[in-house]
């Protein structure tokens, strides 16, 4: 789950590190009633989930209160890669001396959260790691050991660092710690300023969590917003399905992930364009298979239904059960193909006998079926 | 066969819940030697004629066990496994999905450095056709045959393992490692054990989108193996930076295309499969 940099920012805040004073507007008139508080030339930020904010004109500085008002004005209400800017935050604008970067991931193949850490911030990191690799400092941190403040003043040497290095070394632990602490998953200050009077401060960050470890921070859980994701992946959430929407119009369905992903891939082999992807777990009976089906119904894009079935400890009776249901009810009004092998085979062939669904052996030729149908009927 | 047969003696942690008692049964109709359950606060009781214990120590005090099967929920499945490791329990499969990443790195570091092989978390476990099945996969579709089967995915392995039994090659030990970006035993620690298993003539490698454990299998076969590999990815058409079911079936940045899976795996010489019915072909092309 991705945090808004002004959530990022409390809890960065939480754990001490300094971030410039700053709140978040809904309306213009709360940015210059904010910017009157700050007293001083504030930056208004977007506050959306997606990278590239000032690139898009989101990001702006606005000298007074005046000005704060008309900036807030543009920018709240615009698109930004397809989301509308919702609120603002309007922040104490700092005299830059260096930006540098900070940054805590999940390294898999070490199995070690990875600092990283390098002179070059206020750029995309990613454009960095490309073009300039060296100038970033990677550092694994041993699980239970934690990191502490010798790593911390050596990593921050290693990488270059200028300034008053106690004070970049303890907000490079304390990020750390904010890690661990809120079970994030990526967590980074970029840029992490030095500014001309000598303070080190975040001044902007980004903290993604673990959906995992949700359960154990429920004052996160609750930042989740509903209306920056799509409604259907919402609405599956309630259902307890792994779903994603994806841009094509061929709905899928299927039992496990490694299964729907290659169900997605042998649609795309066949010319077609998946409209999502959808995993109903291990083990369902028809009440899950006819719920997940009647998710996809709500898809305006979906134009035709792929099933893949392997039997295992799913029965594919079960599943058939679940399709019959929702063909009754009416709730599926575009053309079903569907696969089914394993456990109850048989059964469920027999069960959707003379059923306007059509069943094939493999999961190739039903691939072809359903893309054919679909194409066929543009 | 490699890691278990008939003679291995199995702990079911969580074993009075509903997922633990139903692959319990599963699991004892298929004919593992389950001695023993465990469950804190419900020791004495019993669940389809299994004794169950309040702890792993306390099972250890009637029964030699050789491997646990976890099916603990997630916010307290690390701690179960880390209880199994302590014990000296040297093979644990964790079952559950959904742990806490940060769990899990600091659970399988600690169970590495006592020595014990953890396979998962978010896996379907392992199983040595018709001897025993240490896991929730359908027991039926594996025949006992030639072929060593590694994946990241559940569905996808019965699929494979179905086809190649259907082939008349059969499988010897299969192996579900877990769709989570941290699990404890991974593809390259796997292929060793096979290289040496005489039983073993070929191996399938299922891997998927995400991390970089398929680029490190490539490299480990390119230097060491003897047999004859045959590789299979699966979300080759998934978009970038969204998770595709599996928690750690994700590709970030540069990080997990199933573009650098299938040029390294190439570089090593191991043919990709790109469906189910061609692993079976390309096995058997393999074979000879």
């Amino acid at each position: 789950m991705k945090l808004h940099e002004y959530q990022a920012k409390e809890i960065l805040a939480k754990y001490g590190i300094p971030v410039p004073p700053g709140k978040v507007a809904y309306t213009p008139d709360e940015a210059k009633k904010i910017a009157e508080e700050i007293g001083k030339p504030v930056v208004i930020k977007a506050q959306v989930h997606v990278g590239g904010r000032g690139k898009a004109g989101g990001v702006k500085i606005a000298k007074d209160p005046n000005e704060a008002y008309e900036v807030a004005k543009k920018i709240l209400g615009m698109e930004i890669k397809g989301l509308t800017v919702k609120k603002v935050l309007v922040a104490e604008a700092v005299d830059i001396d260096k930006e540098y970067y900070a940054g805590l991931i999940l390294d898999r193949a070490s199995q070690r959260v990875t600092y990283m850490v390098s002179k070059e911030g206020g750029v995309d990191i990613e454009e960095v790691a490309r073009e300039n690799p060296e100038a970033i400092v990677r550092y694994r941190i041993e699980p239970h050991k934690g990191f502490r403040p010798f790593e911390a003043r050596q990593v921050a040497l290693d990488a270059g660092l200028e300034g008053n290095l106690n004070k970049l070394a303890d907000v490079l632990v304390k990020l750390a710690k904010a890690y661990e602490g809120v079970d994030a998953f990526l967590a980074e200050i970029n840029p992490l300023v030095v500014t001309k009077d000598g303070q080190v401060l975040a001044v902007d960050a980004k903290i993604d969590l673990d959906d995992n470890a949700l359960f154990r921070h429920p004052d996160l859980a609750e930042l989740r917003e509903v209306e920056a994701e799509h409604p259907l992946e919402i609405e599956a959430l309630k259902y307890g399905f792994a779903y994603v929407k994806l841009d094509g119009n061929i709905g899928i369905l299927g039992n496990g992930a490694g299964l729907v992903m290659y169900t997605l891939d042998l649609v795309n082999r066949a010319g077609g364009k998946p409209a999502n992807f959808l995993d109903i777990g291990g083990g369902a009976k028809a009440d899950v298979v006819y719920n997940a089906l009647k998710l996809l119904s709500k898809d305006p894009d979906v134009k035709g239904i792929f099933i893949n079935i392997f039997g295992g400890i799913t029965r594919a009776d079960e599943v058939a059960k679940g399709v019959i249901r929702a063909l009754e009810e009416g709730i599926i009004k575009v053309p079903v193909v569907m696969r089914v092998a394993g456990t109850a085979e048989e059964e469920a062939k027999k069960l959707l006998e003379g059923k306007p669904v059509e069943m094939y052996p493999s999961s190739i030729e039903a691939a072809k079926a359903i893309v054919a149908k679909v194409e066929g009927k543009k | 066969m490699i890691l278990v047969d008939k003679n291995t003696r199995v702990l079911v942690q969580g074993i009075t819940g509903r997922e633990g008692s139903f692959h319990t049964k599963q699991m004892l109709d298929y004919g593992t030697k389950i001695v023993a359950g465990v469950t804190p606060g419900k020791g004495g009781q019993e669940v389809h004629g299994v004794p169950v214990y309040n702890s792993v120590k306390e099972a250890q005090k009637e029964h030699e066990i050789d491997a646990s099967i976890i099916f603990v929920p997630a916010f307290a499945a690390a701690d179960a496994a880390l209880e199994a490791a302590h014990a000296g329990v040297p093979l644990i499969v964790l079952i559950t999905e959904g742990i806490p990443t940060l769990d899990m790195v600091k659970a399988v570091k600690e169970i590495k450095d006592l020595g014990v092989r953890l396979i998962g978390g978010n896996c379907p476990g392992l199983i040595s056709a018709e001897e025993t099945k240490i896991g929730i996969m359908p027991g039926h579709v594996f025949k006992r045959g030639k072929v060593g089967v590694i994946s990241r995915s559940g569905t996808l392995t019965y699929e494979a393992a179905a086809a190649l039994s259907e082939a008349g090659l059969g499988t010897t030990t299969t192996v579900g490692i877990g769709g989570d970006p941290i699990i404890g035993t991974t593809f390259k620690d796997l292929l060793p054990l096979y290289n040496e298993d005489p039983e073993t003539e070929a191996v399938v490698v299922i891997g998927e989108i995400g991390g970089s454990d398929e680029e490190e299998a490539a490299a480990w076969i390119k230097e060491n193996m003897k047999k004859p590999v045959v590789a299979f990815i699966s979300g080759r058409s998934a978009p970038k930076g969204k998770r595709m079911g599996h928690a750690g079936a994700i590709i970030m940045g540069d990080v997990g295309t199933p573009e650098s899976k299938v040029r390294a795996f190439e570089e090593a010489g191991v043919p990709i499969a790109d469906t189910i019915d061609e692993i079976v072909e390309l096995v058997k092309k393999q074979l000879g």
